[in-house]
């Protein structure tokens, strides 16, 4: 339980991350002008997870962060998982969808 | 012995403020948690005062104290009450603030002042939910549970009502926040997660629980809310919603909500028991994880208060089948208490009685858990007072009963005063007779068919409904004689000693009441296990 | 007497615990969307063309790039470059007030169109689209709640940079209303493919 300090990232490092999120949120927009059935909404979801992951480890400094925030951050994970996994176990199943 | 007043010693005497301000603005740990406390207790009377109304109205058949309508604000606000503003916050905010900290060898929780606001949280919420009972169109006649779409239409004060658990919620989250704050950060040199008491390892457990599941309340009711000013219709089917949705979400917090209920509970029992067995609890890491585990199962099972509500058969089966698991770590708690009591040397102090009736009425509630979890039996034992009972012996006798342990532990501790032992015995006496009397009636009724949250009932049902009744008075005059006694003993009992039970965890190493800051100038270093009882011995009071 | 200690991996511990509760919070909303998207998928796709992108696209740089600048202010402070950090708190608040803006201006555009909560075109729109403009003006409605906190919050750790009470020495403060106002774009990452870009 050391009283540890981040080192400061480098502006160039936010900055360049800045841009890997504009880029890719110029691929969410790009990939939605096209219609790939199932897979669009695959896609927009995996790419707003890159991008989620590049704000948590970088932007909100995860990655300086000690093994406790990475756990907390994966439990709370893992339950929103079981949350709206076991919901689709009904709403999947329903014999007259709601 | 000289007769000092309460106020001149311990946390009482050193405040930078004085009079109602010193508490009403303090941040430590032990005067907020009497506050809580306080209230706490209140809330419990007033909701207890609504139940026996209740069980007054069902002596007979017919109608004789209140009619349909206050029946149903009645059981509304004896829900609220009950599970809002006294189980959830009960032991985790009451014995949990008074405690924690100075288990694990801290001057104070984490966040003092977040604590504080909590506390706030928790009196708006109450005075909220006492509005909503007084003012308006009327109280809420819709459960505890809000279900759609009665809550949405009826016209009673359910906006309030729902804004008050709102808020209740709110405060338990930031008391979740501040406690898995503090045990990772506060623990004192030698505290390794092999020495914490089991009661902080279970409010760890309950406080993830807090976090992770309350929010969802949150927005359940923020919901309801919304429909209710604008029409919004999320839970409506004509504006493609769906009623079975809000169940699903609002059983998503109520579920893991019994554990944070039940968890501290437990904790407490571990605490007492090996205490009055003079031996050191059996099996402690097993105890520690199941805690855990029961906090990872119980957000799991949510929907097995729904096979009757029109889920899919799929979701029926695995929420059934799920269900099962979360007797694995909760019989491994009940194996190692009695585990701990074999061979010891068992002393039958009041708080350990507590603890002996928990346990059997917990185990006989769980036992009723498995009937209503098993999908074949609950559709014909859904709504019937049957789950009444068997609530009731889970979070009466067990949380109820760990509660009142708790107070004959703990309290001596936090006022420097002990109680009368023969009264808190014959107390114990009428509440376990009266309690087991009211709902293993209500129980066995509830298996002839008798549905719960009706005012009136067939004429065959008379007879186990006049014993509940009955064994409901067996349990006021209980109450009644136990708070009295402890209210005794708190303003001219006989002084203690440091430790009154020979209790081996940090709370009995300092003065009672404990001084502000609750150690001495040094930092406590700790060098030995929590039931490590070698030279550990009573006072003599 | 109170209790004194000093602890900011502590603080910001119990700052990520809070941001979990927040994503619980609404995750609620995003598991009623995930149904309602498999109930009425044809209907969400009519619902989403309806939303302009130009808005929610404007808005997504708007958020991500205040996420950049109250990242620099963090650097800024840890690097004594106070006036540096004060500008670029104030260009996140900047941003936010755009942010709420355009917003506004979207909103009263779907507004003049009938398009609001228990309206009567809306109704005749059917169940799907309706429960879509339910969810897209509850979630966002939620989300600018947000967005109007984290505001409010950076605004008063200006001021207290500004007055020197927040340091290089001493930044926790900071950092938090930082963390916050990171979930507000997290959440917005989220919300605006699966609001304006369902094909």
């Amino acid at each position: 339980m050391s009283e540890e300090k981040h080192e400061p990232v480098p502006y160039q490092t936010f900055i360049l991350i800045w841009v890997a999120l504009i880029i890719l949120t110029g691929i969410t927009v790009g990939v939605a002008q096209f219609d790939f059935g199932a897979v669009n909404i695959w896609v927009a979801l995996s790419v707003a997870s890159l991008k989620s992951a590049l704000v948590l480890f970088v932007f909100m400094h995860l990655r300086q962060e000690s093994l406790l925030f990475k756990i907390g951050l994966l439990a709370m994970l893992i339950i929103l998982v079981i949350f709206i996994g076991l919901t689709f176990t009904d709403v999947l199943y329903r014999e007259v969808l709601p | 012995m000289t007769k000092t007043p309460l106020t001149n010693s311990g946390f009482y005497s050193e405040s930078p403020r004085s009079g109602v301000l010193g508490w009403l603005l303090s941040t430590d740990h032990k005067r907020i948690g009497m506050m809580y406390l306080g209230c706490i207790t209140t809330m419990f009377i007033v909701a207890a005062v609504l139940g026996l109304a209740m069980r007054l109205q069902l002596f007979t058949p017919g109608q004789h104290i209140m009619t349909a309508q206050t029946y149903n604000a009645t059981f509304t606000v004896h829900g609220i009450i009950m599970i809002f503003l006294f189980i959830i916050p009960s032991i985790p905010a009451a014995f949990g603030n008074l405690l924690l900290p100075i288990q694990i060898g801290a001057r104070d929780v984490f966040f003092p002042k977040l604590n504080l606001l909590s506390w706030y949280l928790y009196i708006s919420g109450a005075i909220l939910a006492i509005l909503a009972i007084f003012t308006g169109t009327g109280a809420p006649d819709t459960g505890w549970t809000f279900y759609v779409p009665f809550s949405t239409q009826t016209s009673t004060n359910v906006s309030l009502a729902a804004m008050a658990a709102f808020m209740l919620g709110f405060s338990s989250i930031l008391t979740g926040i501040n406690f898995v704050t503090t045990i990772h950060r506060l623990r004192a040199e030698g505290m390794g997660w092999g020495r914490l008491p089991l009661f902080v390892w279970t409010l760890y457990a309950t406080a993830w629980i807090q976090v992770l599941a309350t929010p969802m309340l949150g927005i359940t009711l923020v919901l309801v809310m919304l429909e209710r000013f604008f029409g919004a219709g999320l839970f409506d089917v004509a504006s493609g919603g769906d009623p079975i949705l809000f169940q699903h979400l609002f059983w998503i917090y109520s579920h893991p909500a019994v554990y944070i209920m039940i968890l501290p509970a437990m904790g407490v029992i571990s605490e007492i028991i090996p205490t009055f067995s003079r031996k050191p609890l059996f099996g402690y890491w097993a105890m520690a994880i199941s805690s855990l585990a029961i906090a990872f199962a119980g957000s799991l099972v949510w929907a097995h208060h729904m096979y009757a509500s029109g889920m899919s058969d799929f979701a029926i089966l695995v929420f059934s089948l799920l269900t099962f698991i979360v007797a694995i770590p909760s019989a491994i708690k009940i194996f190692n208490w009695i585990s701990t009591l074999y061979k010891g040397s068992i002393q039958l102090g009041p708080p350990m009685l507590y603890a002996l009736a928990f346990i059997l009425q917990f185990a006989i509630g769980g036992l009723g858990g498995l009937a209503l979890g098993a999908a074949a039996a609950d559709i014909h034992l859904h709504d019937t007072t049957f789950v009444v009972g068997h609530f009731h012996y889970t979070m009466f006798g067990g949380t109820g009963f760990a509660f009142f342990a708790a107070l004959h532990y703990w309290l001596p501790k936090f006022t420097g005063r002990m109680y009368n032992h023969k009264i808190a015995f014959i107390a114990w006496g009428l509440l376990f007779v009266g309690f087991n009397v009211t709902y293993m009636a209500m129980q066995a009724v509830g298996i002839q068919g008798m549905p719960r949250r009706y005012y009136d009932y067939l004429p065959e049902f008379q007879t186990l409904n006049m014993v509940a009744t009955l064994g409901s008075w067996v349990l006021a005059a209980g109450l009644i004689m136990m708070f009295a006694n402890l209210l005794k003993g708190m303003l001219n009992g006989k002084l203690i000693g440091m430790n009154p039970w020979g209790g081996a965890t940090l709370e009995w190493q300092v003065p009672s009441p404990p001084p502000m800051l609750n150690f001495g100038k040094e930092d406590p270093v700790v060098t030995r296990g929590p039931y490590d009882y070698k030279g550990v011995k009573a006072d003599e009071f | 007497m109170s209790f004194e200690h000093r602890d900011d991996t502590g603080d910001r511990f119990g700052m990520w615990l809070f941001l979990y509760t927040e994503v619980i919070l609404f995750s609620g909303l995003f598991i009623l969307y995930a149904i309602a998207l498999i109930t009425y998928p044809q209907e969400y796709i009519t619902a989403s063309n309806k939303l302009n992108i130009w808005f929610g696209g404007a808005n997504t740089v708007v958020l991500l790039t205040s996420s950049l600048t109250i990242a620099l202010a963090i650097t800024a402070i840890q690097r004594n470059q106070i006036r540096l950090c004060i500008n670029l708190c104030v260009a996140t608040i900047g941003l936010a007030i755009v942010f709420l803006i355009n917003k506004y201006f979207e909103w009263s555009h779907e507004i003049s169109l009938g398009i609001y909560p228990a309206s009567e075109t809306l109704r005749d729109m059917g169940p799907g689209v309706t429960s879509f403009f339910n969810l897209y003006y509850f979630t966002a409605g939620l989300h600018g709640l947000h967005v109007l906190i984290g505001a409010t919050l950076i605004t008063v750790v200006a001021v207290m940079v500004a007055k020197g009470k927040v340091t290089s020495d001493r930044y926790v403060l900071l950092e938090n209303s930082a963390l916050y106002w990171h979930l507000v774009d997290l959440v917005w990452i989220f919300l605006f493919p699966l609001y304006y870009l369902i094909i």
